[in-house]
């Protein structure tokens, strides 16, 4: 029994297993070096910008920066009555600084941001330190009282050292259409002002139903192709891939031919006559149009991975379920349709995490009750420049995917998922 | 009581895929109740298509099928009661043994208690007691065949189909499992048809043969007439071995017949031959031709050894024989008196019997 705990050693006398490592070394390196170049794409191009939109979206380091003696000087304040004058010297002192690098406008901006009446207070402040009117001998604190009766006002230095720290959370809180009041605490917008939560929403209900429509339709087509003969299903495959090789663009474009109010479908149905001609439906620049859109181009995303896994299921399994006594439904139900699960999981998955960050087509054919939170971000991106706040949006989204993922994951299990 | 000889009837069955080929053609086919009959034939031959009719897969394009003396050509298959065991087994790989065996009980609205009574003895039946909450995956090529033997049979079907079940097993356990198989009919007295194109197993395992070729039956007989007596050159070439000559008949009389050859004559026996001038192909059995023979033959002739292959168990002899390089000798490794050498001249000899004067090629 000793010789199994005895190391074995090959002929020359070294342990068997550093012999191995040392064999096997060469082919790791050879197979890093192989996967190095992807790797470098990934971490350049994928990892580093979502850091990048991490910390842009919750960075507020500006004003630490430019008012670091003030925040220095503010941490011993209680934040119940006026700061003390040192509060006020550092302060002045600071201001003086933005002055001379013409940044004290970016100031009251950010601070008006924080609590509204800020900008003339500063422009004030802006105006007495230009003529030099402040005498920094004084009583710096009395002084700055007297250029603006805000100054004498708590509540706007409660708000200067709210912006203190170097992070906020605000970006995200508005994208829940919430923020930070001055006590410190999450409230929800004004009612008339909450619009992102109706679109988050809408999102999810778009993709939840456009992955449903994908299922329904794209289920039968993929058994179509699985079972149909070589040179059929060849053809029908073409077809199914077809809108796959048109330009998004040209698709969604054809789309509005389609769906237009003098468009071909409501043609159509004045045709023969489901519809009056001077009552004609609206199928665009609405949910209608983007479920219709949005359904016809993911459709391949769910028809692929179904094919791919319908076409390993034997057909034989199915003629054993029926020769055994099971109705042709039952044969489907009991046997073939627990087969392709791994399959509707991946298409499923699949669409609807496309979906849920679709721009362009809600963007052309949804019209203002079809756009969806994609179009949002899109918006403070080219609109509003608002850019930690549409990466704060764009990392909730990144979220929402992977607690979906997550919970697919639970239900399902992720190894159950075959893409081919 | 006696048993019914038409339990499965083929009547006039006729089958094509394209509109164009004729895949079976005028199939008459009688199943005794009990009987194990195999469809042997090479690939092609129509023999898969008459079970796929027989199951319900398939529509014959003429013809009538009876099971029990019903038609049963607008039954779907479901509806027919017939077992069947496939080429791939086809076990449903996200159920265990037992839901599989369960499957065909659980649709029928069978008793739960029912139905875990009748899996036990499915399973015991094929000694895989024990194994029902396995996935098919996890078992061998072997168990995974004979749950699907089971599944098969757990219903208590009339009729059982086997379409090439031990086609992908290796050669020593197709031959234990062929036994088995045998056995388990043997016990519970089913109807099997089988179709194989392994002649041995059809050998082995079968009441009945039904040789096909060409959408055709060419002979319908028990294993043993099969081999002994084909009633064409194809049956005789296409089970086991058989050594030919091509000639002409020169004399016919009741039961023997003089056969011309490129060189020499030979006696052979007239099976399918009918007149004076007819051409044929005379076939005789490796082992019915003997080396140096003690009694009188009606055949004595001289060969050449041309090759000599040890099989173990025997040795093979290519002879030149009247002109044939192909002539095949088996001789047993036992009697070790011959001398079998390279360019050898010996002594072959056979009754005309044995020599059957069939069709030509």
């Amino acid at each position: 029994m000793s010789s199994e705990t005895k190391q074995i050693l090959t002929t020359d006398g070294i342990p068997l297993e550093i012999s191995l490592k040392k064999a096997e070394r060469k082919n790791k390196i050879k197979a890093f070096l192989l996967v190095a170049p992807l790797l470098l794409f990934l971490i350049i191009t994928y990892i580093f910008p979502i850091g990048e939109m991490f910390t842009r979206s919750i960075d507020d380091k500006m004003i630490t920066n430019m008012l670091p003696k003030t925040f220095k000087s503010m941490e011993t304040w209680d934040g119940k009555e006026l700061p003390s004058e040192e509060v006020f010297a550092s302060f002045l002192s600071d201001f003086k600084i933005l002055v001379e690098k013409k940044e004290h406008g970016k100031l009251a901006q950010r601070l008006n941001k924080e609590k509204n009446g800020f900008t003339s207070v500063v422009k004030k402040l802006f105006r007495q330190v230009k003529r030099n009117k402040i005498d920094e001998t004084q009583n710096i604190k009395e002084q700055i009282m007297k250029v603006h009766k805000r100054w004498r006002d708590v509540e706007y230095w409660q708000a200067i050292k709210r912006t203190a720290p170097p992070y906020t959370s605000a970006k995200y809180l508005k994208a829940m259409d919430m923020y930070l009041n001055e006590d410190n605490k999450i409230v929800q917008v004004s009612e008339d002002r909450r619009i992102h939560r109706i679109l988050w929403l809408r999102t999810l209900e778009v993709a939840f139903f456009v992955t449903i429509f994908c299922f329904l339709m794209g289920y039968p087509i993929a058994h179509l192709l699985a079972t149909l003969p070589m040179k059929y299903s060849n053809l029908l495959m073409i077809c199914v891939l077809l809108p796959f090789w048109t330009s998004l663009l040209v698709r969604t474009a054809s789309w509005m031919i389609l769906l237009q109010q003098q468009g071909v479908v409501n043609d159509f149905f004045v045709i023969i006559g489901l519809v009056a001609d001077d009552n004609r439906p609206e199928m665009m620049y609405n949910k209608v149009g983007t479920y219709v859109a949005m359904t016809q181009i993911l459709l391949p995303f769910m028809v692929l991975p179904l094919y791919s896994v319908m076409k390993t299921i034997s057909p034989s399994l199915m003629r054993a379920g029926k020769s055994l006594g099971g109705t042709p439904f039952v044969a489907f139900w009991k046997v073939y349709f627990p087969l392709t699960i791994p399959g509707i999981g991946a298409g499923c998955l699949l669409v609807f995490i496309l979906a849920i960050g679709y721009y362009i087509t809600p963007a052309l054919v949804g019209g203002a009750s079809g756009t969806l939170i994609s179009n949002q971000i899109a918006y403070h991106m080219k609109s509003t420049l608002d850019w930690s706040f549409a990466s704060a949006m764009g990392l909730m989204l990144l979220g929402g995917v992977l607690v979906i993922y997550w919970l697919y994951n639970k239900l399902v299990g992720v190894d159950n998922i075959k893409l081919g | 009581m006696s048993k019914n000889t038409e339990f499965v009837k083929f009547d006039k069955v006729d089958k094509s895929y394209d509109g164009k080929v004729l895949v079976v053609k005028d199939l008459n086919l009688n199943i005794s109740e009990g009987e194990f009959i195999t469809m042997l034939g090479p690939s092609g031959s129509g023999k898969t298509t008459c079970l796929m009719m027989l199951a319900g897969f398939e529509t014959p394009t003429n013809g009538e099928i009876y099971l029990d003396s019903n038609p049963i050509s607008n039954i779907p298959p479901h509806k027919r009661g017939i077992g069947m065991v496939f080429q791939n087994y086809a076990l449903f790989p996200h159920m265990t043994v037992f839901e599989n065996l369960a499957f065909p009980l659980r649709v029928r609205k069978i008793e739960k208690d029912e139905i875990e009574k009748k899996v036990d003895k499915a399973l015991s039946m094929v000694s895989l007691s024990g194994f029902e909450s396995r996935m098919p995956a996890q078992l061998s090529g072997g168990q995974q065949q004979r749950v699907a033997v089971a599944r098969a049979l757990v219903f208590d079907p009339a009729v059982v189909l086997m379409d090439e079940p031990l086609g992908a097993l290796d050669k020593n356990l197709r031959e234990s499992m062929q036994y088995e198989i045998k056995h388990i009919h043997e016990n519970i007295g089913v109807t099997v048809v089988y179709v194989t194109h392994d002649q041995g197993e059809a050998l082995t395992m079968s009441n009945r043969i039904a040789v096909f070729n060409d959408g055709k039956v060419q002979q319908l007989s028990s294993p043993d007439k099969l081999y002994e007596e084909p009633v064409n050159s194809f049956v005789a070439e296409f089970i086991g071995e058989n050594n030919t000559f091509g000639g002409e008949v020169v004399d016919i009389s009741k039961d023997v017949c003089k056969v011309k050859l490129n060189k020499g004559e030979i006696l052979a026996n007239p099976v399918s031959v009918e007149s004076k001038g007819d051409k044929t192909t005379v076939s005789i059995r490796p082992e019915r031709a003997l080396i140096n023979p003690k009694n009188k033959m009606d055949n004595n002739q001289i060969g050449k050894i041309e090759e000599v292959i040890y099989h173990g168990d025997h040795t093979r002899v290519r002879l030149d024989l009247l002109g044939n390089k192909e002539f095949i000798l088996k001789v047993p490794n036992s009697s070790n008196e011959l001398d079998l050498k390279l360019g050898n001249e010996i002594k072959i000899g056979w009754n005309s019997q044995d020599a059957r004067a069939l069709d030509p090629k």
